[in-house]
């Protein structure tokens, strides 16, 4: 492995996630890049890769590789579209690495942004369903929220788990997301609130489901190791992206995220480090039902057992397993395609000690991993903040 | 309009035509060129019985565009008597009443429209079994 070039992680930014009606794709996305830019130090990437699912849809644009490149003020750089639904971010992220990798480049921006609510109601709906089988899956009436449905009501039938135990997730998400200035529900979250929530698809009520809109994440990689803050360098230690069945009837068993499975075994080993080595996961929780399911897959939690992780605050910043430390796509909100990238900036800030009231204390490892379509494509990168000089 | 795009897979959705694997014997629905157990590319035509039993299911009631007209539905992953989940919505059937392992068959109907002088989609969806 000694072939391998190694990365780091050298700056970050971020704009607030909601609904950003007074501003386009590109000035969002330059707020993030401006920060990620400046908090680097860095003056001009080799290349820049851009997370999003929506545009060519919502916005009707393409080539937002371009577009960025030449709003940022970096004509004649090498920029392009990353797009695996969900997982777009950490796919930019992953296209990244394999470029830095490989010596080609020095430095890239990877650019996670999504504008979604310039359409509102059913139509955005109809976007972000279409993830799914569009042939097989889509056409039948499926919604991003129906197929989650799907997969948690069979395994509360095949577990004896009752709908009321997934909680705890949104509870975790909500009370995090209270100190965190960038989410969108920052008012806290109670089990009576939770118990008594409107339906999307049942099982799922809304605070199952991750509220889905507009944001900007950015992350400035380097080859050479830069100081986030001083004696301080985050490096990523691995890069994995593993895909699966696209429609989740197609799976032998809808209650094992085997991309993720796979995702994360190839992130462990690449990285060197057991899953009990890890301080905080930001999973891809955009419903509670997935959180569980990625807990299981990552080998935080056996078969059937994910959902026990996060009772008795397990899953909180003092627990056995601090996810969502920033509110997860749950209460910080799910902008799309940005999300990958949202939740490298997090870890990064963790392990850099640089989240304030949302510290996990002492993190030095630190996972993250996005899901595309019902969990049928994952990224895991795995964070190292133990090199303190 | 994407006219050309629904009638192309009119064997598949009024009549669940789907494959039988010539290698491994593996049943396919929907219907693919190469297979995903053996990853062999020939299949002959296999018509399904439209026999069933409900795997999951959740009762929608925020709809994708073209959808909004039938709302609440409920969606299913139907477990085929040969084996192959597929995904469809529920019908003729009190919502409610719905339970995982109901024995359901597979029946044509209205999949979505797309406003009022707008095409008329058909396909499966599954009711309770007659008999």
């Amino acid at each position: 492995m000694s072939t391998i070039q190694d990365v780091f992680v050298i700056g970050t930014g971020q704009t607030a996630v909601g609904e950003h009606w007074g501003i386009s794709l590109r000035h969002l996305a330059w707020k993030a890049v401006k920060q990620a830019l400046e908090s680097s130090g860095l003056e001009r990437p080799d290349a820049i890769f851009v997370g999003n699912i929506l545009a060519p849809r919502i916005s009707q644009q393409h080539n937002l590789g371009t577009l960025l490149a030449d709003f940022c003020g970096f004509r004649g750089v090498e920029a392009i579209t990353v797009e695996a639904s969900g997982a777009s971010g950490g796919a930019a992220v992953r296209q990244a690495m394999l470029a830095l990798r490989s010596g080609e480049i020095g430095t890239a921006l990877v650019v996670g942004v999504e504008k979604m609510t310039d359409k509102v109601g059913p139509e955005v709906t109809a976007a972000l369903a279409a993830g799914a089988d569009s042939d097989w899956e889509l056409v039948q009436g499926v919604t991003a929220p129906a197929m989650a449905a799907l997969i948690m009501r069979r395994y509360m039938h095949d577990y004896g788990v009752h709908r009321d135990e997934f909680s705890d997730f949104a509870l975790n998400a909500h009370y995090n997301a209270q100190a965190n200035v960038d989410a969108m529900f920052r008012n806290g979250l109670d089990l009576k609130q939770y118990v008594q929530a409107g339906i999307v698809a049942s099982p799922v009520n809304i605070f199952d489901g991750a509220p889905d809109a507009d944001g900007a994440a950015a992350l400035v990689l380097s080859s050479e190791p830069g100081e986030l803050r001083p004696g301080l360098s985050v490096r990523v230690a691995s890069s994995s992206l593993v895909t699966h069945t696209l429609a989740l009837h197609d799976r032998r068993d809808v209650l094992s995220f085997e991309a993720a499975r796979l995702s994360a075994e190839r992130a462990f080993q690449q990285a060197g480090i057991t899953p009990d080595q890890i301080d905080l996961a930001e999973l891809y929780d955009r419903f509670s039902i997935y959180a569980v399911l990625s807990l299981e897959a990552c080998g935080f939690a056996r078969r059937g057992e994910g959902w026990r992780l996060a009772r008795n605050s397990g899953v909180g910043r003092n627990g056995q397993l601090p996810i969502s430390t920033f509110g997860g796509l749950t209460a910080r909100g799910n902008p799309g395609g940005a999300t990958g990238v949202y939740q490298m900036v997090e870890v990064t800030r963790q392990l850099a000690g640089m989240a304030q009231d949302n510290q996990v204390a002492g993190a030095k490892w630190g996972l993250a991993q996005c899901l595309g379509s019902s969990g049928a494509t994952a990224v895991t990168h795995i964070l190292d903040g133990t090199n303190r000089n | 309009m994407e006219i050309s795009r629904h009638w192309r897979l009119q064997q598949q959705r009024y009549g669940l035509l789907g494959e039988k694997c010539n290698h491994c014997g593996e049943k396919l629905f929907p219907p693919r060129d190469v297979c995903p157990e053996c990853t062999q590319d020939s299949q002959e035509l296999y018509r399904f019985s439209g026999k069933g039993e409900v795997y999951s299911y959740s009762k929608v009631f925020d709809p994708p565009a073209g959808y909004e007209g039938t709302a609440p539905y409920t969606m299913a992953l139907v477990k085929l008597e040969e084996g192959p989940l597929v995904t469809a919505q529920l019908t003729d059937v009190d919502n409610d009443i719905v339970e995982i392992g109901m024995l359901v068959e597979m029946v044509t109907r209205k999949l979505r429209e797309d406003g009022n002088r707008g095409m008329l989609v058909y396909g499966y969806k599954f009711r309770p079994r007659l008999k």
